[in-house]
């Protein structure tokens, strides 16, 4: 036993496997520690904030005191800031697709290039090359551009009891806060969804939903099939007629149509997480019995079974210390495949619309589901679902580098 | 692990047959079917095995003997004919009927490493063979005793095997260990199906000596099956020649071997390279 | 004496564990085998019998790795050549090997004179495809193999058959030296011996020029080669002609596998079978001095710390008889007080 953990430890690709996905696992654990609070609150209003780090701008006016810097490029930095060189080829694009010559347009002169920007460009003109993306990117583009030219100091002014406004203070191009000063600040490493939530915290939060999915999908699945599969294989005649019966009419039934049926008859309203569990537990063990019976069946005839009848031990002893040890090792391997898939198929079904009720947690399929609800791809949003789609490849390439590591400790013809 | 040379010679160890029928059969039968197919692997055989025998059940892969082997164990079920246990007819009918029958039958089997449980240690092998006998109760000393007295009779020292896995025993001292197995049983009747053939030519003698010592201390009968005409000859009191599933010869082990009458039996044993005369090459039995 | 169709000289071969241990499964073995002559070569599994085999192909794959020595086949020298060389050049013309398994080395969609035709053309493409299908007749003709084998396919033919059929194709280029790795063990006696006798037959018609056996059946070792070498533990412990062999071994192991021998025949009943004690050296670290010492019976004090290599025995042998010319041991203890010692323990066994 020591030994073969020696073995399972010693080798690399099980080692980087159970690293990344121990990794993930601790992260579950201690980010809410740090960050404390329900994933789901809604903390901005509108949608797909962009990550960064967010500073009252309320505090910002009203801070302590102002500093005058000096700064010779940031005027430059203010532009490119609103304008950057990818943008102006993007408006350029559509400029000559509106019919503008391109030699009138200089890209590099801000102030024409600008002007001729406000005089052209209409929300409403649509060009057959244009894709939605682009148009998105147009509007974007346009909204950001709002004030780029003015360079006047900025006046603050309050408004009197009268309704009469009052100037407060003035703040000028080279006024700056110091961020101590300013009492609210957020940093939102991957900004918000659709929703206005913080995608970092949530998809932490649905990671750990999502690997609870996979865990019980996982373990109905292999309970499932390791207990039909032990039976059929060892006790064999008409059991295993009616075992395999079955097993070969959900193996001929896809598995996922299956799964989407019984999601979809259940109803939005059943299904919880546990749930959706459950369902893709039940709908998943087929490949599970099939192989843990043949690996029973080629057991069965072992000579040291037959020595253990011989000693006159009882069906269930000699399945519990002669046969399922043989296959622990099998077992465990079936199990991790049986967790990931479980994870991708919650996924799946999340995708479309079936996954578990969409307002009270969240998985790692819903927050992919939102986001192309919400055309997150088309916005140029990818912090809503890239991480998530990284997270979820990183959960499967690591439980599959897991079991790969084991086929080569327990698989005796992968051995060199 | 110190090991002596046999101190006897096996014609010495031989005896006739005269003790009562322990085993025997009449018309057994076994036939699989598949996909409407029948096939008939042991085909209404008969036999007599006496109190204190060593009998060889000859035949080549695919005569059979290995399904006759698990019908005499009770590990398979007979479609045909009826086996009877110590004069009686047999009934393995319930779980408690077969342990009883299990006590009086054992089994060595050809593969050693294959025989053994990897997940229990030596000592839990040994001692499951006297829970079996009902001895689960006695003191610890005196399990012990028993032990350490069934590992010396095989030339195994039981303090060099306790804490230790079977597989981690070279294949000879595995298959004593069988025998210490069976020597804790005590059983009626022991089968030992082909109990050299994986072990090299150098250790066999000691496995084929004890198989012999066990027979002439407790007078069990022995059941020796074998493709190995040389080995059976060798052994047995009397030999058993079997061919798709039947027996077509049978008798004491010189007449068999040194005087054939069935063609089998003539080729069998005409197409074993010798030593001693020359092999014939000659005759031709066009296969 | 004849040409030397192989002459080994010093071969060693290791083994690379997964966990980076050598292991010499070949040792510093050297022989010759002469024009038309058979050796056989016998010892307990893991003495490296079916490793040397290997080796003397010159193929070498991972874990298996040449380490030293010369394998010279008709005067040319194929050790260190890239296993691509050898494939091309030397298997098939040069060497031709049978392991136990071949028959089931065959592509069971395909016929047998397809297998022959590939042989043949992949060392000359210029052949006519008539031209192999009369050879392949012939051959199978004067072989006793039916003719219209060669228009079977695989599944169609019984395990003997097959294994007669492998060897006859993989011998089609006539190589000057076949290496049989049991080739008849996973066969029944009667199938067995036909084997035996198409290679007899090949040996006899010069379709192949040598031949080295390897099995662990010594019977049937006494029956086929010319002489035996007795393998322990990666090293050659003794060699001499079948007979001598077979019935008046000189080296304690060799004696001791001779006396293990059982055969149906009338009066062996009665001899006294010995088993060897223990169990052979880990090869990973080989004890010093002797390596059977652990295990001999005659093993003296120096045996444990003094490595003695193969000697002959013409500077040992007192009688001086001319036959035991060709033979050689590997024992610190002279010839003669080994034979007294067998003398007197097989008189001893007599009386009692």
């Amino acid at each position: 036993m020591k030994n073969t953990l020696k073995q399972v430890f010693g080798s690399g690709q099980f080692m980087m496997g159970f690293v990344i996905i121990s990794l993930i696992v601790l992260t579950i654990i201690i980010y809410p520690l740090f960050n404390p609070g329900n994933p789901l609150e809604r903390i901005g209003i509108g949608t797909f904030f962009k990550p960064g780090t967010y500073v009252s701008a309320f505090d910002t006016v009203n801070a302590r005191q102002f500093y005058t810097l000096n700064l010779p490029d940031a005027e430059a930095k203010r532009v490119g800031s609103k304008l950057s060189p990818d943008d102006r080829v993007s408006m350029m694009e559509w400029l000559v697709a509106a019919g503008v010559s391109e030699e009138d347009i200089d890209i590099e002169d801000t102030d024409s290039f600008v002007q001729l920007w406000w005089d052209t460009y209409d929300p409403n003109v649509r060009f057959d090359s244009m894709t939605t993306a682009f148009r998105k990117k147009i509007g974007r583009i346009d909204v950001a551009l709002e004030g780029i030219l003015e360079d006047m100091d900025v006046i603050i002014a309050k408004e009197g009891e009268d309704g009469s406004l009052a100037q407060s203070s003035v703040v000028a191009g080279s006024d700056y806060v110091n961020v101590a000063d300013v009492a609210n600040v957020r940093f939102l490493p991957l900004g918000t969804d659709n929703f206005g939530r913080d995608v970092l915290k949530e998809m932490i939060s649905a990671c750990r939903t999502s690997l609870l999915i996979g865990l019980l999908a996982g373990a109905i699945a292999t309970l499932i099939g390791l207990t039909l599969g032990l039976l059929s294989g060892y006790i064999g005649g008409i059991v295993d007629d009616i075992i395999m019966f079955v097993t070969n009419l959900f193996t001929v039934i896809p598995g996922f149509v299956l799964l989407i049926l019984i999601s979809f008859s259940i109803g939005q309203e059943q299904r919880g997480a546990p749930v959706v569990a459950i369902v893709i537990g039940l709908t998943s063990w087929v490949w599970t019995t099939r192989s843990v019976r043949a690996q029973v069946v080629s057991l069965r005839n072992r000579d040291h079974v037959n020595l253990s009848k011989l000693s006159g031990h009882s069906l269930l002893r000699i399945l519990a210390t002669d046969i399922l040890p043989y296959i622990a090792s099998y077992v465990i391997m079936a199990f991790i495949l049986q967790v990931c898939s479980g994870i991708l198929a919650e996924a799946q079904l999340s995708m479309l619309g079936l996954g578990p009720k969409t307002t009270e947690i969240p998985t790692l399929g819903l927050m992919m589901y939102w986001a192309m609800a919400y055309t997150a791809h088309l916005g140029g949003a990818w912090w809503a679902y890239f991480p998530v789609v990284i997270l979820i490849a990183l959960i499967s390439f690591s439980l599959n580098l897991m079991n790969t590591g084991l086929d080569q400790v327990f698989n005796p013809q992968l051995r060199d | 692990m110190s090991e002596q040379a046999p101190t006897a010679l096996a014609s010495d160890l031989r005896q006739d047959a005269t003790g009562i029928p322990v085993l025997s059969g009449k018309g057994v039968t076994k036939v699989f079917e598949s996909g409407g197919k029948k096939n008939v692997a042991v085909d209404h055989v008969d036999f007599e095995f006496r109190q204190g025998e060593l009998v060889s059940i000859v035949g080549e892969s695919g005569s059979g003997k290995t399904t006759l082997v698990k019908m005499l164990l009770g590990l398979t079920a007979i479609s045909e004919g009826d086996i009877y246990y110590m004069g009686t007819k047999r009934d393995i009918s319930t779980r408690g009927k077969k342990k009883e029958y299990w006590k009086g039958i054992q089994a060595i089997f050809q593969d050693p490493f294959s025989s053994y449980n990897i997940f229990h240690k030596i000592d839990a092998v040994l001692l499951d063979c006297l829970n079996m006998r009902g001895l689960g109760k006695l003191p610890k000393e005196k399990k012990l005793e028993l032990i350490t007295e069934a590992c010396s009779f095989v030339n195994l020292k039981y303090a060099e095997l306790t804490n230790k896995y079977p597989f981690e025993l070279s294949g000879g001292q595995q298959q004593r260990l069988m025998i210490a197995r069976i020597f804790l049983l005590k059983p009626r009747i022991l089968l030992a199906d082909e109990p050299t053939s994986m072990i090299d030519a150098c250790s066999r003698a000691t496995i084929l000596d004890m198989l012999l010592n066990l027979r002439n201390e407790t007078g069990m009968m022995i059941i020796f099956v074998t493709h190995d005409i040389g080995l059976a000859y060798y052994i047995s009191d009397a030999i058993y020649i079997m061919e798709r599933g039947k027996f077509v010869e049978h008798g004491k082990a010189d007449q068999v071997i040194l005087t054939p009458t069935a063609d089998y039996t003539k080729r069998l044993v005409n197409d074993v390279p010798k030593i001693h005369q020359p092999w014939d090459f000659s005759v031709n039995f066009g296969k | 004496m004849g040409k030397a169709m192989l002459e080994v000289r010093e071969l060693t071969t290791k083994y690379i564990t997964r966990f980076h241990e050598d292991v010499y499964a070949v040792d510093h073995v050297s022989f010759t085998v002469e024009e038309g002559k058979s050796i056989g070569i016998a010892g307990e599994s893991g003495c490296g019998k079916s490793t040397l085999a290997l080796s003397l192909m010159g193929y070498y794959f991972p874990p298996l790795h040449y380490t030293s020595g010369d394998i010279i086949i008709d005067g040319k020298n194929i050790s260190g050549m890239n296993p691509d060389d050898v494939r091309v050049k030397i298997l098939g013309t040069e060497i031709a090997y049978i392991p136990q398994a071949a028959m089931n080395a065959l592509n069971p969609t395909r016929k047998i004179l397809k297998f022959i035709e590939d042989v043949i053309l992949a060392h000359d493409p210029k052949q006519s495809k008539n031209d192999i299908r009369d050879l392949a007749r012939k051959r199978f003709e004067v072989l006793n193999l039916p003719a219209d084998v060669l228009n079977r396919h695989p599944v169609e033919l019984s395990g003997g058959m097959k294994q007669r059929t492998v060897i006859a194709i993989s011998t089609i280029l006539s190589p000057k030296v076949l290496i049989a790795d049991e080739p008849s063990s996973a066969l029944d006696v009667t199938s067995q011996k036909l084997v035996i006798k198409m290679i007899r037959d090949m040996m006899d018609m010069g379709f192949i020029k040598s031949m080295i056996f390897i099995t662990h059946e010594l019977p049937l070792l006494y029956n086929v080669t010319d002489s035996i070498l007795v393998m322990y533990a990666g090293q050659l412990v003794e060699s001499g002609l079948a007979k001598q062999m077979i019935f008046d071994p000189v080296h304690p192991y060799s004696k001791g596998l001779m006396d293990s021998i059982i055969v149906p025949e009338e009066g062996t009943r009665d001899v006294k079978l010995t088993a060897i004690p223990g169990t052979p050296p880990n090869l990973k670290n080989p004890p010093s001095g002797c390596r059977f010492a652990d295990r001999c019976k005659y093993a003296q004090k120096l045996c444990k710390s003094f490595e003695v290599s193969m000697r002959k025995f013409g500077e040992v042998s007192p009688e001086g008889d001319t036959s035991e010319r060709n033979r050689a041991y590997r024992c610190l203890i002279p010839v003669h007080e080994l034979k007294e010692s067998y003398d007197k323990e097989r008189e001893g066994g007599l009386s009692s």
